[in-house]
């Protein structure tokens, strides 16, 4: 048959594909990044392969500067020798293994070495004597060529028969690695080393125990009237958050699946409107509520005459921000868990001679625990990671996020103290985290089986089913009035003062004029707002596919070290927003890959902040689609990568979908790692608002958000027509099977 | 376009073939078998006993942790499912539901460098061959379970692949269907001549299909053989019970003679074909069909009671209580009429007994 020999050729042609990446990046691309950002184009004129700043390796090397790039050259050409070879032969795998390891670790290397003050370690120029020349970031050249390396790297490794000598699947691991590593732990450990940094440059333990041991962090003097440590406060704080969100997440799960409640859809339209608004914008609504001139304060003040207080701010005001921005997602996590347990179970237990409390209570209910952990993380992550709530409304209740921001942009700029804090922060999350899995343990809660389930849910217990009833419904009328509070604000003059009603801040934000030059976007925030959509544009697809390539890799490939590169790919999820800003402006603001103050920085940290969210949704999705699918369109001798894209994507647009919207919204809606990675040139919306927030100008903060929430459910509409539906006709019966409900 | 015979079907060799699970699962254990070009060979056993594994060993959907499959002449031990010559139909059919019939039988013509004109003509004969011809532009949704199989079927077929695998292709069925669609299956495995190697646990429907039945248990072959030689001459107690139900009753070997044995079980007397046991203490295999149940003190008959009497239409069940245990026994005198308690002789058709090693 012609199939083996098919095969070699397309390995033989997609070496060849990167080879001509490697050196088109060495010889015809700027080698350096350029000084108008990833984006732009503007070097591209004649000149540019001359110019200093903007020509090729090739032809710095040339011209005899940075000699140092030159050795890649040899590893460039090095895989050519593996040319006619078969590919069975070791020789093949022994070059390619060769050239892209030792290309990939010079370009790492000298990356390292050389800064831009010369050599970046004295002992290198101890031992080298000074350079006399420096570098700046890689770019564009330098990108190609390390992408060029890494697969012919991965390539050498499939030959040598890792799974199966599958160069597509050996290829995204090596691609998954090499970015997870780049982007999460690179950035992680530069930040842990900056705790250690002394004024002067030099790396001593003392500093980190000095700054560790802050009053301020660890102090509990508000036991005694005192303020308590950001660190009490911010642990306080989440715990309640999770605690309470997963109640509340509980309770409106199972008035959804277990009672007769007849509005369903509407509650669960309802609880996408917090996901699409940004978080701190619920904070101005109950500061428009309960603040000095809010509402009901003002009506509380007038009715019995007492003097309206600040009790809002601070602990108080925080939780109820919180517990409304972060309910819908301990809803979303349980619905799952809650629809999931299976009734057979719970009829099964009826049969026995369980009444329906005892069955809630024995069956249902532990069999939700995995739920229930999920949920409570989730909410105390979200609680520790939140930064725009604590800023509008901490007052002197400090928390570790805005401690952070503080330590690194107000006037003490720290980057030592927010190293540390930010450090301090992650143990807590990481250690919720492992808490989680220690006390889900290796139970097995699956509840669904492959067999046809047929039973429906008990409905709730009476003494349940009333106080269920109560709180969601006093929670859901808070909510809604909370919304119409912050569509009503965003049109009132000056909110407490001056109550007319008025159009000026939309006009402040969004005006248009239209001139001889056509239009112009005369609007203040309209700056902001193209950009922010423009990066979530452009992470959202990228977020959604390194997601999924991540979730096939999870479920559909058996190698070596699986469960660490699981670890690694889920790690960013533990990881709050704040810290992962800390620690890419502490990585990324220095050669060799120097990217604060682009569009690049922003659309990273989106795509490692949201990839989480896309792996599980394309985990959940696969585990649905039998393997029997992949194996069969093996056997009729697609390979994987066609199997991949014939078979699993069109079959997981829902999963696509959803990773899109998720990284879409959450792009659009971030603030907690955004604040500290905009620049004047690159400024996002939620950046804009709070700034705004912080200059007390709530009116044109409010008509922002509440035109983010209006474009971000157009364009979550727009994505659910563009990926569309696959047609797999009436059932889906004889290719599902088990749905695995646990974690 | 019609598929006609298939000048690609190739032998499949196993020499010490070994799969390791993990560090210490042996799904199957030093395995060497050979099955000839152009034959319908099943694997047969109970679950667990390491058959699909071994189908999964030719696709190239496991790789072996030991030993050397072949293909034709070839040596594909190493190679992938993708660059094997061998096409499987699964249990759960695996259609794919976003794609219509004709794209699903297309499939794998796609990646096999046909232009597109041959495709469509291939995909179309093998439709017609399944009988599918109209229902190219329906979702496999919109089919019934024996079309489905039928489609995944031709889906595999129109490769014309050097072995054609099957796994559990009728389990899904009821069992009308069961029947037809596997004589469809054996007529298009003659008419095209092709390799097949089918796995089931149902020994109906290997004995029906088979040109040869590999009986494995435990992760090795049980037995190897034509359908007849495994159910008249069971290599071992194992085989005997599995394949068709038997009585296994322990006998005396008076004495061996030229390869025949005089053997005794209480009243019961017979001369056996010895099949290389000595005297002494052996097992006696009787299947249920060669037992005769008759008056109380017949000639060279065990005595004993009924213990159970069942009727099902076609033959009736009898289950006789005796000293040398309980012997289960079907009859096709459909009139006769037992209670339980009545006192019976039973005995031994002479042709059928077969002797087995303690």
């Amino acid at each position: 048959m012609v199939k083996p020999a098919r095969q070699r050729k397309t390995a033989q042609s997609t070496l060849l594909m990167w080879l001509i990446v490697g050196w088109a990046g060495f010889c015809l691309v700027p080698w350096y990044g350029v000084e108008d950002g990833f984006f732009g184009f503007e070097w591209l004129s004649w000149g540019y392969l001359f110019d200093t700043d903007t020509a090729p390796a090739l032809f710095l090397v040339l011209q005899g500067e940075k000699l140092w790039l030159a050795p890649l050259i040899l590893f460039l050409a090095g895989p050519f020798f593996s040319f006619g070879r078969s590919r069975d032969d070791p020789a093949y795998a022994k070059i390619l293994i060769i050239c892209g390891a030792l290309g990939f670790g010079w370009l790492i290397a000298q990356g390292f070495a050389i800064g831009i003050r010369g050599w970046q370690f004295a002992w290198i120029e101890a031992l080298a004597g000074p350079l006399g020349d420096r570098q700046f970031g890689m770019g564009y050249g330098g990108l190609l060529v390390a992408s060029a390396f890494l697969f012919v790297f991965t390539q050498g490794i499939a030959a040598r028969g890792a799974i199966n000598g599958d160069i597509f699947v050996v290829g995204a691991i090596g691609f998954v690695i090499a970015i997870v590593t780049v982007f999460v732990f690179y950035p992680i450990l530069s930040m842990l080393a900056s705790a250690f940094i002394t004024q002067d440059n030099s790396y001593s333990v003392g500093v980190f125990f000095e700054k560790f041991t802050d009053r301020r962090l660890w102090g509990l003097a508000c036991l005694s009237g005192g303020r308590c440590g950001a660190a009490w406060n911010s642990l306080v704080l989440a715990i309640l958050v999770g605690a309470l969100t997963t109640i509340l997440g509980l309770i409106f799960a199972l008035v959804v699946t277990r009672t007769g409640f007849r509005f369903k859809r509407g509650l669960r339209a309802m609880t996408v409107l917090p996901i699409i608004t940004p978080p701190f914008v619920i904070g101005l609504a109950i500061i428009l509520l309960f603040g000095l001139s809010g509402s009901v304060t003002q009506f509380v003040a007038d009715l019995f005459g007492i003097a309206p207080t600040r009790w809002i701010y601070g602990l108080p005001g925080i939780l109820i921000a919180q517990l409304l921005a972060f309910t819908p997602i301990a809803f979303l996590v349980l619905i799952g868990v809650v629809e999931g347990v299976s009734p057979s179970m719970e009829e099964a237990a009826q049969t026995l001679r369980a009444s329906k409390w005892e069955t809630f209570r024995t069956v249902s209910l532990p069999l939700m625990r995995p739920g229930l952990a999920n949920a409570f993380l989730l909410g105390f992550i979200e609680s520790m990671a939140d930064f725009g709530n604590p800023l509008v409304l901490g007052g002197n209740f400090d928390v570790l996020s805005t401690e952070i921001f503080f330590a690194i942009v107000g006037a003490q700029y720290d980057q030592g103290r927010a190293a540390v804090l930010a450090l301090v922060l992650l143990a807590f999350t990481l250690g919720a985290f492992y808490a989680q899995r220690f006390w889900l343990g290796k139970k097995s809660y699956t509840t669904m089986t492959g067999k046809g389930d047929s039973g429906v849910h008990p409905q709730l217990p009476k003494r349940l089913a009333m106080p269920v009833f109560t709180i969601a419904g006093i929670w859901t009328i808070f909510t809604l009035t909370i919304y119409v509070m912050i569509i009503y604000g965003s049109f009132v003059e000056l909110w407490g003062v001056n109550n007319a009603l008025t159009f000026k801040h939309y006009l402040t934000a969004f005006s248009v004029k239209f001139g001889e030059h056509g239009i112009h976007w005369t609007g203040s925030a309209w700056d902001s707002f193209w950009t922010t959509l423009q990066i979530a544009a452009i992470s959202a697809p990228l977020t959604a596919a390194v997601g999924l390539v991540t979730a096939y890799l999870l479920t559909r490939q058996n190698f070596a070290g699986k469960s660490a590169f699981e670890f690694g790919t889920m790690l960013s999820f533990a990881i709050p927003g704040t810290v992962i800003g800390v620690s890419y402006i502490l990585a990324f603001n220095v050669p060799p890959i120097e990217i604060t103050g682009t569009g690049v920085i922003l659309v990273v940290s989106f795509i490692f902040r949201n990839m989480p969210v896309g792996v599980r949704a394309g985990i959940a999705s696969m585990s649905q689609l039998d393997k029997s699918l992949d194996e069969s369109s093996l056997t009729l001798g697609a390979n994987s990568w066609q199997t991949f894209l014939n078979v699993i994507l069109p079959l997981l647009k829902p999963a696509i979908l959803a990773a899109l919207v998720y990284s879409f919204v959450r792009a659009m809606t971030a603030i907690s790692a955004v604040i500290f990675l905009v620049s004047a040139q690159y400024n996002m919306a939620t950046s804009y608002i709070i700034g705004r927030v912080e200059n007390n100008d709530y009116g044109l903060a409010i008509a922002y958000s509440t035109t983010l929430i209006i474009v971000m459910l157009i364009a979550v509409g727009l994505l659910q027509i563009l990926v569309g539906r696959t047609n797999v006709g009436r059932r889906l019966g004889q290719s599902r099977t088990n749905v695995q409900a646990n974690g | 376009m019609t598929l006609t015979g298939n000048s690609n079907a190739a032998s499949v060799s196993f020499e010490n073939v070994t799969k390791i699970y993990g560090t210490d699962v042996r799904a199957v254990n030093d395995i060497s078998v050979d099955i000839a070009a152009g034959t319908l060979v099943t694997l047969l056993g109970p679950s667990g006993c390491g058959k699909t594994t071994t189908l999964r060993l030719i696709a190239g959907l496991e790789m072996s942790t030991g030993g050397t499959i072949r293909i034709g002449d070839k040596d594909v031990t190493k190679l992938p499912a993708t660059d094997r010559d061998v096409s499987m139909v699964f249990q759960s059919y695996a259609l794919f539901p976003h794609m219509t019939v004709m794209e699903n039988v297309s499939y794998g013509l796609k990646f096999s460098g046909f232009s597109k004109n041959e495709t469509r003509e291939r995909a179309a004969a093998g439709l017609e061959l399944v009988g599918l011809a109209d229902y190219g532009t329906r979702l496999p949704s919109e089919l019934s379970g024996g079309q489905q199989q039928r489609v995944a079927v031709a889906r595999a077929l129109v490769l014309e692949p050097q072995v054609l695998l099957f796994d559990e292709p009728l389990s899904n069925l009821d069992a009308k269907l069961r029947r037809q669609v596997r004589e469809e299956i054996r007529e298009i495995q003659q008419k095209l001549g092709l390799t097949v190697v089918y796995v089931t646990h149902d020994q109906e429907e290997a004995l029906a299909v088979s040109d040869r039945i590999i009986v494995m248990n435990n992760a090795v072959v049980a037995q190897d053989g034509t359908p007849r030689e495994l159910y008249d001459a069971p290599a071992n107690r194992f085989v005997a019970d599995f394949i068709g139900e038997a009585n296994i009753l322990t006998c005396e070997v008076a004495s061996v003679i030229a390869d025949r044995a005089q053997v005794r079980l209480g009243d019961y007397v017979a001369d056996l074909p010895s099949r290389g046991i000595e005297s002494g203490s052996a097992l006696l295999a009787v299947r249920p069909n060669r037992v005769i149940v008759g008056e109380a003190g017949m000639e060279k008959s065990i005595p004993g009671e009924i213990l159970r009497f069942t009727y099902v239409g076609n033959h009736l069940e009898l289950t006789v209580s005796t000293e040398h245990g309980q012997i289960f026994a079907t009859s096709t005198d459909v009139d006769a009429e037992y209670t339980p308690g009545d006192a019976v002789g039973v005995t031994f058709a002479s042709k059928g007994p077969v002797l087995l090693r303690d």
